[in-house]
């Protein structure tokens, strides 16, 4: 049987028509214009553009800042991926049980995923505050090193890194636990007839099976972690002690807008585009292969 | 949910409505985008107000458009769209795009054409100098601040030092911080705010050492070099990476970020603009005092420092007949009475030295002697306000400070970049990640990379 | 058994920590924040605390602005994507099908980061900035929608459609009539997920607001952190506690359908 039964000349060119209009307009011609813009140095003010064809780029790639930044985004994106995805992971494992009260803990679970990561950057800020923090009054007791990530680097970015896989945290329990619930009860039963431990059958079973499901959620915090984390550092640590913070968004935002070199900031974003187009083809490789084009 | 709808068409048509532009009126409108908040912007409003009050031709329109970056912004896009507004606030650092932007019209040539008189030379040199390139000043002045030194009073007294003796040399702070840690009256010796401004900036101003080469910029765009990794920088800033260790000296981050140290009583003493008098004079429980910013004494001369904050351009791009409604409000703010109503509000710097003499004998520095510290530092005379000697048998004040070229102002390209690197990397050095030469030497590395970057972009 | 009780209970704890922290900070007095050891009940200044820090930074206008533009956006990224998707799986072969669904998909790969500076330019030139209209049109595309809805129409038996046709239905009504009700799980699901899109994006409105009564919460949030020399963080915790308000009610209202929609995704 067919599926596609209307024969209508004109009404499928009106029905995508709005969705391609925005796409043209506020994806394809800034994108594009990213490009040109690369390629050029331009006075704030306009008047000419001087063409100097890879100069920015190279400018970008033999200084030391934009590589620390490179290094950040991957630090930065590599522990919130592994934090919340791994988080997630022993999480789901742990309440995918029959126990009372379940429902319960699963909404609770789920709630900072309703969190925006710039807000519980800020309650983070508190918990980790050298000064009045309740993290730092508590290490103080262990040891006397200065939490203070106003000059520490490394502790701004774990403070960066927690918030935001915090708030990605519940995101991944729920798909997790939705991967959990579709292994069949006999699979994982028939292993422990076997003999097989609780520790060995999640390892030896599940989590072959799970598989699909951790690559998903790998690539979609990555890909939040690269883009969608301006918040908490703008709102937190403004990139900094040092650039030990400033990922590679930041950096893009802060030489665009603040510093106001245009081609410097295109250039980077051309450089993202090539960041988001291997994570997306990972993506569809890999995660999604039962779409069909 | 339906007032919020309403709210939206309230919006929507009152975007169409500016779109669409205002019915015609009588007065000429002055379009003036700006970037202050709160008490800074209400004081902005009421200045405008009485303009438009004091005459009936113009109308004076202040729009705040965001934070300084984001004014700047939009004023560059609103340019290249043709259709700029009369004058736009800016920082101090985006003084030389303004300058290269060639989108100016220079308030000298403006004021000359509509044949205003202005007396420049009355103006005080350190805050119109910074904004003057061959003999002309390119924009006005207006908010204008620059750092000074601040103290804990109590502190001071629980430790068994003068109240009334704020140090002069960076001997004494770290003698004065010792005393205080040891006596358990604060934390921390001292922090600073705005990093780079008050401590890499400044200090050489101070010391009458050069911050870059070709004469701090002024001298050209092309083959301007970074100077802050010389001996003066690295001692300066290895100490204060080795006070770091000790508590004398607690890094406290960017900007206004260290400001609660102080408001505290968590650090003892402070180096912060001159502009934050008004808000630690309501936020401060403390009793506490201000002074000049410490020197290092011989062999460096002792100079004036430089100041901060933001002037006000006029863009090119408007109907002639305009431009003499922008004249005429910039006349407005020059006078004595408009400088002295500005800084008694906001406590910013009056620009003219008119206007100070005028504080002076309506004696409000006697009454408020912080407020006079900055200009005392500006100007090099000496911290004491004249009128306070009265009747007193005193010599006629002397200059201690002298004005030099170093200590003149800093005219670089991509500098908010520059200021940024020069940040990260103090942060590097205090955390202990680099030495200060190591530091230095990447900042000027990197900052030398800026400035020809910028050079290209406006090579002929 | 008690012992993995036990355990997801301690997880549960760690998780919903920080919130709770974040309440119980905004309940006190100014002077009993910086008290150690931490005081651990809460106090009852919340109101207080609260009107405080709406005056401050008109956190009820900034809700509403972030809830406003979060709806809109979900909204209108949902209704774009189905009809787009319908079109793409209803309809005979039409010239430019495979290009025009590609265009679409391609923009799951341009991220604003790596159009900013042009499409900031782009509200210059529609005199957009500082408007509604641009904190929520750019973001009227979804790749994601689009797809998913798809993907969900390729699900549906294709008898359903072929008995509407016989009836006389055309394309429209059977979209109205049958399909939509049909996929009232997934717009639910959607909804939540580009609700919590927006409702968390900031670079955008950072760059493309300029007036304080345009900002959204977060902004807002971070002005209170950033005025004050002295931050008062019973103020900004109550502003925080106010912020997770919104989102948490569609979390609630609407994470069946989330949860029901990943493990149809699990099933196929």
């Amino acid at each position: 049987m067919r599926r596609t039964v209307f024969a209508n000349r004109w009404l499928p060119y009106l029905l995508v028509l709005p969705q391609v209009l925005v796409t043209v307009v506020f994806f394809f011609w800034p994108a594009a214009k990213s490009f040109y813009l690369s390629v050029f140095k331009s006075p704030p003010f306009g008047g000419r553009d001087i063409f100097v064809g890879l100069d920015n780029f190279t400018a970008l790639l033999t200084t030391s800042d934009y590589y620390d930044s490179v290094v950040s985004s991957f630090v930065f994106a590599g522990g919130v991926t592994g934090l919340s995805v791994v988080g997630g992971l022993v999480v789901a494992a742990l309440a995918n049980q029959k126990i009372r009260g379940l429902t319960l803990y699963r909404t609770a679970l789920l709630w900072p995923y309703g969190i925006a990561p710039a807000i519980a950057g800020i309650i983070f800020l508190f918990i980790f505050h050298p000064a009045y923090g309740i993290l730092p009054y508590f290490f103080s007791f262990v040891t006397a090193y200065e939490f203070n990530w106003l000059l520490r680097g490394w502790i701004a970015m774990a403070l960066v890194i927690t918030a935001t896989a915090w708030t990605h945290l519940g995101y991944n329990i729920a798909f997790f636990l939705a991967g959990l619930q579709a292994i069949p009860t006999s699979v994982v039963e028939a292993a422990s007839v076997d003999g097989a431990g609780p520790v060995r059958r999640f390892t030896a079973i599940v989590l072959p099976l799970i598989s699909p499901v951790t690559f998903y959620l790998v690539v979609v915090n990555m890909v939040f972690a690269f883009f969608g984390s301006f918040g908490v550092i703008h709102a937190v640590t403004l990139g900094g002690p040092g650039h030990a913070t400033e990922i590679m968004v930041y950096k893009l935002w802060k030489d665009g807008f603040i510093g106001l070199d245009l081609g410097s900031s295109a250039a980077q974003s051309v450089i993202l585009m090539a960041v988001v187009i291997g994570l997306t083809v990972l993506q569809f490789r890999f995660a999604e292969k039962k779409v069909t084009y | 949910m339906e007032a919020f709808s309403r709210r939206w068409t309230a919006l929507a048509v009152a975007v169409g409505v500016l779109l669409i532009g205002m019915p015609a009126q009588a007065k000429t409108e002055i379009h003036f985008w700006h970037a202050m908040t709160g008490q800074l912007g209400t004081s902005l409003e009421a200045q405008a107000k009485q303009f438009n009050e004091s005459q009936g031709e113009y109308e004076v329109k202040p729009l705040r458009k965001g934070n300084y970056a984001q004014t700047l912004t939009a004023a560059i896009a609103a340019y290249r769209q043709k259709n700029p507004p009369h004058i736009v606030q800016v920082f101090e650092v985006g003084t030389q795009t303004m300058l290269m932007s060639g989108a100016v019209y220079p308030v000298y040539d403006l004021m000359k054409h509509y044949e205003i008189p202005v007396k420049w030379n009355d103006f005080i040199k350190p805050v119109v100098g910074y904004y003057t390139k061959d003999g002309k000043l390119y924009s006005m002045p207006y908010n204008s601040s620059t750092p000074i030194f601040y103290y804990n009073k109590d502190a001071f007294k629980k430790a068994g030092l003068a109240p009334d003796k704020p140090p002069k040399t960076w001997k004494d702070v770290e003698a004065y911080a010792k005393k205080i840690l040891a006596a358990g009256a604060a934390k921390c010796g001292f922090s600073t705010g705005w990093p780079s401004w008050t401590m890499v900036e400044n200090m050489h101003a101070t010391h009458d050492q050069p911050f870059a080469s070709k004469n701090n910029g002024f001298g050209g765009v092309e083959g301007v070099e970074l100077l802050v990794n010389r001996a003066f920088g690295q001692k300066h800033i290895g100490q204060l990476a080795a006070w770091q260790k000790d508590n004398v000296y607690s890094y406290g981050g960017r900007g206004g970020a260290a400001d609660p140290k102080f408001v505290n009583g968590d650090c003892a003493m402070y180096v912060q603009s001159s502009a934050l008098i008004g808000g630690f004079t309501r936020g401060v429980k403390f009793d506490w005092g201000t002074g000049e910013l410490p020197h290092w004494g011989a062999p460096y001369r002792k100079a004036t420092s430089i100041i901060g904050g933001a002037t006000l351009w006029v863009l090119k791009g408007k109907p002639e007949a305009e431009y003499r409604g922008v004249a005429r409000f910039l006349e407005f703010l020059a006078k004595p009475e408009q400088q002295m109503w500005w800084h008694v509000n906001t406590g910013y710097l009056a620009i003219s030295n008119t206007a100070v003499r005028n504080l002076e004998q309506g004696y409000h520095f006697v009454r408020n002697p912080k407020q006079y510290t900055a200009f005392a530092q500006l100007t090099g005379l000496p911290p004491t306000p004249p009128a306070a000697m009265a009747g007193k048998k005193a010599a006629p004040a002397k200059a201690e400070r002298v004005a030099t070229a170093n200590s003149s102002g800093l005219r670089l390209g991509n500098f908010v970049q520059i200021r940024d690197v020069i940040e990260s990397e103090m942060e590097n050095i205090f955390a202990g990640k680099k030495s200060a030469k190591q530091g230095l030497d990447d900042a000027v590395a990197k900052s030398n990379a800026l400035l020809k970057d910028f050079a290209a972009t406006y090579k002929q | 058994m008690l012992a993995a009780h036990v355990l997801l209970a301690a997880a549960t704890l760690v998780i919903v920590f920080p919130m709770l922290y974040a309440v119980q900070v905004s309940t006190l007095e100014f002077q009993d924040v910086f008290v150690f050891p931490p005081k651990l009940l809460p106090g009852g200044a919340f109101a207080d605390n609260l009107r405080r820090a709406w005056e401050k930074v008109h956190l009820g206008r900034l809700l509403a602005n972030s809830a406003g533009i979060a709806v809109v956006v979900a909204l209108g990224k949902i209704c774009l994507s189905v009809m787009a998707a319908f079109a793409f799986t209803y309809f005979r072969d039409f010239p430019g099908k495979t290009l025009l669904f590609l265009a679409i998909l391609a923009t799951h790969m341009l991220p604003l980061p790596v159009r900013i500076v042009p499409t900031f330019q782009l509200m210059h030139d529609f005199g957009w900035v500082n408007s509604y209209q641009a904190l929520t049109v750019p973001f009227f595309a979804s790749a994601t929608g689009t797809l998913l809805f798809r993907q969900f129409f390729l699900t549906i038996p294709p008898a359903l459609s072929e008995a509407a046709r016989v009836d006389g239905a055309g394309p429209l009504r059977f979209l109205v009539r049958i399909l939509l009700p049909l996929s009232v799980n997934n717009l639910a699901a959607l909804f939540l997920v580009e609700f919590l899109y927006m409702w968390n994006e900031y670079l955008w409105p950072l760059i493309v607001t300029t007036s304080d009564e345009m900002r959204v919460v977060q902004i807002g949030i971070k002005m209170l952190v950033a005025t004050d020399a002295q931050a008062e963080w019973n103020l900004i915790m109550a502003g925080v506690v106010a912020a997770m308000v919104p989102p948490l009610v569609v979390l609630l209202a609407l994470q069946r359908s989330f949860v029901g929609s990943i493990s149809l995704g699990q099933e196929k």
